[in-house]
């Protein structure tokens, strides 16, 4: 053996024995939290789901297991372009490894064709649409908290089944509203009911009163709102206003968050029917989370959205330390193949079109009586297994399952 | 095809959004021509407006009827102090520096109430007096759009009147004319433009608690109608009293059409009007050729 040989072999051995985390790209693990932070999006995800990264990170033990994770954020302001200028810059020049929270569909499937080109990784919590497990599938992406056909399935089937047969929808006029209002067309129309109406408002949209006066006069029995944030709350409360509950008919929020129901106040809200995955007060494990979650943002309960983001950020590092590695499609097959557990979901686990499975629950907005005080607005009327919540994977057309 | 009876709907609807594009416009327009300042401050200042009427009620009890004279007050005196303070050194530079200026403190104002407040905004009623509402047989009117549409016309007709028709309103028009001929006859020009900036700031204040109980109290309330009102204000003629208030109605009814007819395009109608208007008319519809 020549003195060159052993050389090159000692470099090679000592290259390979010395960091642990060889493969981590430049010794940190980078998670970029993209979101809305100052618009109509901003009270459900927001600066919520920042502390709720930090508190993943925290939890995981990060620092002791001496993985070395920082935060970035970055405020979408909801524009897809935006969205993909800020991806690109995140994965070309700041290392981000992972983009987590992402509402806003139209941003989603945008910023889902760069993590997929640059090969990195996007955990989805707050986005909604389907189309992500469905024919935009990729092996980069995991869709985390819900989807609009869970949505569907969730409050769609229930309003139906009572008595709800004649829709009329008020969608947003974006990817979000229309996949929202084209999954609970199907359900309605599945459990025998009819759509006989529609109509698209601009997003984000603050007076409703003419599309409320056509849904009236469309004299439909339930009025579907496909939207969300301030545009639901906003339909709600104007829908008061014009009697439109009065007169018979019903608002069914086909996406309505704890923080809406908070801002639009229980004497408005209530009797609403909505699907979530998660609620702060399900068990003592939701609870004593959404506690600590409280103190360390404004006293507010997380909602589904950020709830969401702690328990992939979370799964995320598990995935990662069990890899050695932040590769963005490696860690993803890792996050499928491993199981969930975490104090949000409980048990579960991420199917190979990248659906992040968990039991989603209808509940119904309690009455004001009802209510013990503040962020206490839900009462449980259904829990949906987790093995029905979600489409069944042979029908979401995702070309990474094999039929 | 849609039936007459709800174009008789949706003409009124139009109307009741027309009543708020009006009053803020009409606020402008006061600034405008008697200050030469641009304010874009007018959205934070409405949001303002709907803030003052829900503190008082939170933290002083007082609910929606004490409101409508204390929150243009307070945010009214909030004007007179930027004025005071930093808007009066810009009247003899640009336009462009005071719309600098208001759009700053805009900015400023609105991240402090977000970053307080949320985005989801909070709730607030209508006064019982004003819940419920009249069938007409074509629609169902909500009381208190009835209201903001009455309430409105009463500010804008006033304030017309005050301006184009009385003394102080000869004085006000005087002092843009030539500050230092009316100075001359005794007349205290600086108060009187403080004031009228406290006053058109104050009609932006107002027409936000008249719309707290509409939409959500919201820290962004103003930011997303200043552009329109400021669109209506342009289609209207910068400056004319009687135009932004003909305008801001009309173009309310054209936008609660296009709500009917191709809902995708209600939010942008609005600018292409504008779009339209400059190309034949640059002064705006009313405006006077200076």
């Amino acid at each position: 053996m020549t003195v060159t040989r052993v050389l090159v072999l000692a470099t090679a051995l000592l290259a390979a024995a010395v960091p642990v985390h060889a493969e981590i790209s430049d010794g940190v693990i980078k998670i970029g939290i993209m979101n809305d932070q100052s618009g109509t999006y901003a009270d459900l995800a927001g600066p919520g789901s920042v502390v709720a990264a930090k508190m993943a990170i925290e939890d995981f033990g990060a620092a002791k297991k001496g993985l070395k994770v920082e935060v970035l954020v970055a405020d979408h302001q909801n524009k897809p372009d935006v969205g993909s200028s800020i991806a690109r810059q995140w994965f070309d020049a700041d290392k981000v490894d992972v983009i987590v929270d992402v509402p806003t569909s139209s941003v989603v499937l945008a910023v889902n064709q760069i993590a997929r080109e640059k090969n990195k990784a996007l955990i989805v919590s707050t986005g909604a649409t389907s189309d992500l497990t469905g024919p935009q599938c990729s092996p980069n992406a995991i869709h985390w908290t819900y989807d609009t056909w869970s949505l569907a399935n969730g409050t769609g089937s229930a309003v139906v089944k009572t008595g709800g047969d004649t829709w009329f929808f008020l969608t947003a006029d974006y990817k979000f509203g229309h996949d929202l209002e084209r999954d609970t067309e199907a359900v309605v129309i599945k459990n025998g009911g009819k759509v006989i109406g529609k109509v698209r408002h601009p997003f984000p949209n603050a007076d409703f009163s003419s599309f409320l006066l056509q849904a009236q006069a469309s004299k439909a029995k339930v009025i579907g709102l496909a939207n969300a944030g301030a545009d639901t709350t906003n339909a709600i409360k104007q829908g008061a206003e014009f009697g439109i509950v009065r007169g018979g008919q019903q608002f069914a929020g086909l996406l309505v968050f704890l923080t809406d129901v908070h801002a639009l106040g229980l004497e408005k809200a209530q009797g609403l029917l909505l699907t979530e995955s998660f609620y702060w007060d399900l068990n003592d494990r939701t609870r004593a989370f959404s506690t600590r979650f409280a103190e360390r943002h404004r006293q507010a309960k997380p909602t589904m959205a950020q709830a969401g983001v702690y328990s992939a950020v979370l799964h995320y590092l598990k995935a990662v330390e069990a890899l050695k590695s932040d590769d963005g499609p490696k860690v993803i097959a890792k996050m499928k193949e491993l199981p969930t557990d975490d104090p949000v979901f409980g048990k579960g686990m991420v199917r190979a079109d990248g659906r992040k499975i968990h039991p989603m629950y209808l509940f119904e907005v309690k009455k004001p009586s009802e209510s013990r005080g503040p962020w206490d607005y839900y009462k449980v009327r259904a829990t949906i297994p987790a093995e029905q919540a979600f489409r069944p994977m042979d029908q979401g057309n995702c070309p990474l399952v094999k039929k | 095809m849609i039936p007459t009876q709800a174009l008789f709907g949706q003409l009124l609807i139009g109307l009741i959004n027309g009543a708020f594009y009006a009053m803020l416009s009409l606020g402008l327009s006061v600034i405008f021509g008697l200050l030469n300042i641009i304010n874009f401050a007018h959205g934070a200042q409405y949001m303002m407006g709907a803030f003052v009427a829900y503190f008082a009620l939170q933290w002083a009890g007082l609910g929606y009827w004490p409101s409508l004279l204390i929150a243009p007050v307070v945010v009214g005196l909030f004007g007179v102090v930027l004025e005071r303070t930093m808007l009066k050194r810009l009247y003899h530079l640009d336009h462009l520096y005071g719309l600098l200026l208001t759009f700053g403190v805009a900015l400023v104002v609105q991240g402090l109430f977000r970053n307080e407040f949320g985005s989801s905004g909070l709730p607030y009623a209508a006064p019982p007096q004003l819940t419920g509402g009249y069938n007409l047989g074509f629609m169902f009117l909500p009381t208190y759009r009835g209201w903001v549409v009455v309430c409105s016309l009463v500010v804008c007709l006033t304030t017309w009147y005050v301006i184009e028709r009385t003394r102080l309103g000869a004085y006000l028009r005087a002092a843009t004319e030539n500050p230092t001929l009316v100075q001359a006859f005794g007349i205290n020009v600086p108060r009187m433009i403080t004031l009228t900036y406290g006053f058109g700031v104050g009609l932006a204040a107002l027409a936000g608690v008249l719309a707290a109980p509409i939409y959500q109290v919201n820290p962004l309330m103003g930011a997303d109608l200043i552009i329109v009102v400021f669109a209506v204000v342009v289609i209207g003629g910068l400056g004319s009293i009687m135009g932004s208030i003909v305008t801001g109605f009309g173009l309310g009814v054209v936008e609660g059409f296009t709500k009917v007819f191709y809902p995708e395009a209600s939010n942008t109608v609005i600018f292409v009007i504008m779009a339209l208007v400059l190309l034949v008319r640059p002064t705006g519809l009313f405006g006077r050729t200076t």
